[in-house]
């Protein structure tokens, strides 16, 4: 209903002609697609390698962040000192930092591609936000859990590693996939950098055009690219929910 | 005979809380104690600090004649040699029975799977789960995951297995399962500590009987004397409560 009377109101709006050739022309779309789906391909590496980086990295600084004792508080510390930088610091700020600062320092072995510089910032930031999940996915694991993996003569590592971590992530998929979802339209962003992804290739479209139809392009692209993984989340939540109702309290 | 558990003035506290006063304990080998008290009294402590679980704040513990509570000792290495069983069984969700029971052979004690796996298989058979070794815990009544339970304990060869409340989670009607087998256990020839409120159980199976009461062991002896018989005002006090609810 909603979208009936929306549709109506804009397409019957003065400047809907206008709008419709430049921003849904049919004939641009056809133009700039090719080029647009090659800067997607690009987005599309830059999200695996950087989704691979981000749980490695969330998933050490998570077992930093939730180690015990006295003695291990500057490692705890310095966990959590690099989640607030990078959770608080906004992703376009990261970017220019890391692809435009990094390289002006001139230091040998500091890469100056935008695909590497861009991934670096991206896995910075979602790095620290996926630790936080991978963290709370941590301390949802009932203390009993350790007491019982300790009593059978487990070291710390081995208990978070058989025991904990597999349950943590467990309970955590949801959420994860939830960030990944994020971390799919976000690899948009490299584009800042001048890396040729889809979005950077819509705009030089539109530069040479004057029609935002690109945008329009690359941005269902995206949305395409989301779709399945929104579904798996959804399969994946209602799966846990299932586990949940069965009466399991673990 | 030395005995196999000493535990030796040990104190335990949790912030303004002392829960052990002060605890004096010795468990021969082959020997079966039972620890029972009001709720607070300091069993499950007792048990945890034993198990180096906790880390007690005073006294010492004893396990084979080496002091395990000296900051010096190996806590992994000591936690090895002790099979622990808890109130809320605390079996891993995400592993099969199988796999809990193999977990420590495996990983903790260096057996290769074959034969970790022979033995678990074993145990389960003897405890009658041996069709339920694929399943998870989950799919299992809380009287089977905590028979698995205690088969995971088992499968370390424990020199003392410490057996924390392991019925008072249970229904009813699945305590005496449990307890069928800790009495097999313990014919068997295992150290076994348990805190219990059974105790009916305690009566039948305990060697020596201990009453906890305010973080110290009260009064101890023989099940016939400090539960048919108690020199203290307090264990009467203790046991005629438990009588009045039905317990023995």
């Amino acid at each position: 209903m909603f979208a009936v009377v929306a549709y109506l109101v804009v397409t019957s709006s003065p400047g809907w002609p206008r709008v419709q050739t430049t921003f849904f022309s049919l004939e641009v779309a056809r133009d700039s697609f090719p080029s647009i789906l090659r800067g997607l391909w690009l987005n599309v590496q830059v999200l695996l390698i950087a989704a691979v980086c981000v749980v490695v990295l969330g998933l050490g600084i998570a077992a930093l962040r939730t180690l015990r004792g006295p003695a291990f508080a500057p490692l705890r510390f310095l966990a959590t000192a690099y989640v607030d930088l990078f959770r608080g610091m906004p992703l376009i700020i990261t970017l220019y930092l890391v692809g435009f600062g990094l390289p002006a320092l001139r230091l040998q072995g500091i890469p100056t591609s935008y695909f590497v510089l861009g991934t670096v910032a991206i896995v910075l930031t979602y790095s620290a936000y996926v630790a936080e999940v991978f963290r709370a996915g941590i301390e949802s694991v009932h203390p009993s859990q350790r007491a019982a993996a300790r009593s059978l003569g487990l070291t710390h590592r081995q208990m978070m590693r058989i025991v904990v971590l597999p349950q943590a992530v467990r309970n955590v998929t949801p959420a994860l996939l939830n960030d990944f979802v994020a971390l799919q339209k976000d690899v948009g962003l490299i584009s800042v950098l001048g890396a040729i992804d889809a979005v950077r290739a819509a705009q030089i479209y539109v530069g040479q055009t004057f029609n935002f139809t690109p945008y329009v392009v690359a941005g269902l692209l995206f949305v395409l690219l989301a779709v399945p993984t929104a579904r798996i989340a959804d399969a994946v939540s209602a799966r846990a929910r299932r586990r949940q109702q069965s009466g399991s309290t673990l | 005979m030395s005995a196999v558990l000493d535990v030796r003035g040990v104190v335990k506290a949790f912030g303004e809380n002392v829960v052990l006063r002060g605890v004096d304990l010795a468990v021969d080998e082959h020997r079966v104690v039972a620890l029972i008290g009001g709720s607070g009294s300091g069993k499950s402590t007792l048990l945890r600090c034993a198990s180096l679980l906790e880390v007690v704040d005073d006294g010492q513990v004893l396990l084979d004649g080496e002091d395990i509570t000296d900051p010096r000792v190996d806590a992994d290495a000591v936690r090895r040699r002790l099979g622990v069983v808890f109130q809320a069984y605390n079996l891993f969700p995400h592993l099969s029975v199988l796999d809990n029971v193999t977990l420590a052979p495996v990983r903790v004690h260096g057996r290769s799977r074959s034969e970790a796996r022979e033995e678990a298989l074993g145990l389960l058979e003897r405890i009658g789960l041996a069709d339920k070794s694929g399943e998870y815990p989950d799919r299992l009544s809380g009287g089977q995951q905590q028979r698995v339970a205690i088969a995971r304990a088992l499968a370390v060869r424990p020199r003392v297995l410490l057996l924390d409340e392991i019925t008072s989670a249970l229904d009813p009607e699945l305590v005496g399962e449990v307890l069928r087998l800790v009495r097999e256990v313990a014919e068997q020839g295992m150290t076994i500590v348990m805190a219990t409120h059974e105790m009916g159980f305690a009566k039948q199976v305990a060697d020596t009987v201990c009453f906890l009461d305010r973080g110290v062991v009260l009064e101890s002896g023989p099940p016939d004397q400090v539960l048919g018989d108690p020199v203290e005002a307090r264990t009467r006090q203790f046991l005629s409560r438990i009588i009045d609810a039905g317990r023995l």
